[in-house]
């Protein structure tokens, strides 16, 4: 169990005069420390980090008002979000040694509001996996057993909160890079609708599908998170303007909810049994509380995949078509003209996951193939978020199961392509249409593994879905 | 049609270079690709507006105004290679 489990649990140690931040901070280090072998972090901010706790326990010990409204946050963040004047690498070769001139907007919104960031968590490069073994690091491991992954590619993120060596983490979720790793660790993994929380300063591989997402032990601190970095950005045009709530502060949830779940997904023959029990269990959980829990038919099952693919290998090969090897970056010292200066560089700096999606990224949008593929991608893309809002004008939330299986052996194969292709359909959806969704973790598989369920709503409702899934921790499970 | 011509073609546009083995496993998935592209056709999407923003309603200008600016010296500190005022790059035109 970890120490805290939520940020009140320390804000009121903290008041009470019970611990100071420099404590924790200093525990949060030595779980750090302990479980070095997991290899979820890249690198430690120890110093600065203490350095800043002792600057706000003496503000706070002055003034217990002058501090802001997540003093007590200890927090992680993925490579791949920009923080002044610490490196930033995307878990790749490319980017050894990169110093960040600037912050993203999360991590700024979160600094003003005296959180504490204690490190930088491993991913698989660029975002491009689902098991967090694609990093120039080394894999990451699952705390709950060392032999498994911890899912992909915001494995380290998870892992530093599932370890209890921070409070919250961030991550990045294009298909599911939050969602899947929590299930898989057996946190709480939540990604808000699509420009909830400005993309400026998070590395980019698919810019239509990018978003920051939050891990956490409570719905508590996800909603406070969420409500502190969420809303529009001079940065990030495609950041929304729809009104933040005051998400923590409304977290009761009244009446009785409508859920929808995909009956194709759940009864499809890649899930696996135990989870698939998971989510009947939970099913009738919910239905004992009075909540209407109705199977759905979606024609559009068997096209999401599809178009997911072709959208985001062809955003992945424009997107880092910056890394040239000229401003910043990897530079081949066997390069001898401008041309091989790029080919080199982008051959040897950049792993072969990554060099695999630029590659097919950029046969669908050569000439010739964009609109058959690029165009034709973009228009299935419509249909499914039409369908998608139908379903969520007559329901309140969609329910699937975060992932279809528990964590996986680290090294072993995905040789099932059902198994994969089913792992993808789960959370690629909520980014296709650019909906909140939300990983709980429910239960633990018979296999001893943690089992986690999803739930999705319509674009903007993040405050319906944070109060329902707070509902569901403290009331329903 | 998918073959080692078209690899080379892409990589030339995506200006990398695969191994053998790279390219071997690269034919595999573009074939791959296309029976995805094959399984987008089954659904008639004639007159549907491709979906390129997902919050369409957004029209975020703001003042023209300069901001964001980073000084010259900070623009090259994560450069591979610079002569204090330029980014330095091997020769591109060879006069010979």
């Amino acid at each position: 169990m970890p120490k805290y489990t939520s940020l009140s649990q320390i804000q009121t140690a903290l008041h009470q005069g019970d611990t100071t931040l420099a404590a924790i901070v200093a525990y949060y280090l030595t779980q750090i420390e302990a479980a070095q072998a997991l290899n979820a972090y890249v690198e430690v901010f120890a110093e600065e980090a203490l350095q800043r706790a002792h600057a706000l326990d003496a503000r706070f010990r002055d003034d217990p008002a002058a501090v802001g409204p997540l003093f007590g946050m200890v927090i992680s963040i993925k490579d791949v979000l920009c923080y002044a004047e610490h490196e930033v690498t995307a878990g790749s070769r490319m980017l050894a040694g990169f110093r960040s001139l600037f912050s993203a907007t999360a991590v700024e919104r979160l600094l003003a509001a005296d959180a504490i960031i204690i490190g930088r968590t491993n991913c698989d490069e660029f975002a491009m996996g689902s098991s967090n073994e694609n990093s120039c690091y080394g894999p990451v491991k699952n705390a709950a057993d060392p032999t498994k992954v911890p899912g992909g590619s915001s494995g380290g993120a998870a892992v530093s909160v599932q370890a209890d060596t921070c409070l919250a983490a961030l991550g990045t979720d294009t298909g599911g890079s939050v969602r899947q790793p929590a299930a898989f660790c057996g946190v709480i993994g939540f990604k808000p609708s699509y420009g909830r929380i400005s993309r400026h300063g998070l590395l980019a591989y698919g810019s239509s599908f990018d978003q920051v997402g939050i891990f956490a032990h409570s719905i508590a601190d996800t909603a406070l998170l969420l409500e502190i970095m969420a809303g529009p950005d001079a940065f990030d045009s495609t950041a929304g303007t729809s009104p933040v709530e005051a998400y923590s502060q409304h977290l009761q949830f009244a009446g009785k909810a409508k859920i929808a779940y995909l009956a194709p997904a759940l009864h499809h023959e890649g899930l696996d049994e135990g989870v698939r029990a998971a989510a009947l269990a939970f099913i009738d959980q919910l239905r004992a509380k009075g909540h209407t829990v109705e199977p759905i038919d979606f024609d559009y099952l068997d096209y999401i995949i599809p178009a997911y693919y072709v959208l985001t290998t062809a955003e992945a090969s424009s997107n880092l078509a910056r890394y040239d090897g000229v401003r910043y970056g990897y530079r081949s010292p066997a390069a001898t003209s401008l041309d091989a200066t790029y080919k080199k560089s982008r051959t040897e700096g950049f792993g072969a996951e990554v060099k695999r999606r630029i590659m097919l990224g950029t046969f669908v949008l050569s000439a010739g193939y964009y609109d058959a593929y690029y165009t034709k991608a973009q228009q299935v893309r419509r249909l499914i978020f039409d369908k998608t809002r139908a379903i969520l004008s007559d329901f309140d939330f969609i329910l699937m199961p975060a992932a279809p299986t528990t964590a996986w052996a680290l090294g072993e194969k995905t040789d099932n392509p059902v198994a994969m292709y089913l792992a993808d359909i789960f959370t690629v959806q909520a980014n296709m249409v650019g909906m909140p969704a939300i990983s709980l973790p429910v239960t633990q598989h018979p296999n001893g593994l943690p089992i986690g369920l999803q739930l999705m709503a319509n674009q903007w409702q993040e405050q319906r879905l944070l109060a329902f899934s707070n509902e569901v921790m403290l009331n329903i499970l | 049609m998918i073959d080692e011509n078209l690899i080379s073609r892409l990589e030339e546009l995506a200006r990398l270079e695969l191994s053998p083995e790279e390219k071997k496993a690269l034919l595999h998935e573009l074939q791959n690709i296309l029976a995805l592209v094959e399984k987008m056709e089954e659904l008639d999407t004639t007159g549907v507006e491709p979906l390129i923003y997902i919050n369409e309603n957004l029209s975020a200008l703001r003042e023209d105004v300069i901001a964001h600016q980073v000084s010259r010296e900070d623009a090259l500190r994560n450069a591979p290679d610079s002569d204090g005022t330029f980014f330095k790059v091997p020769k591109v035109i060879d006069l010979k």
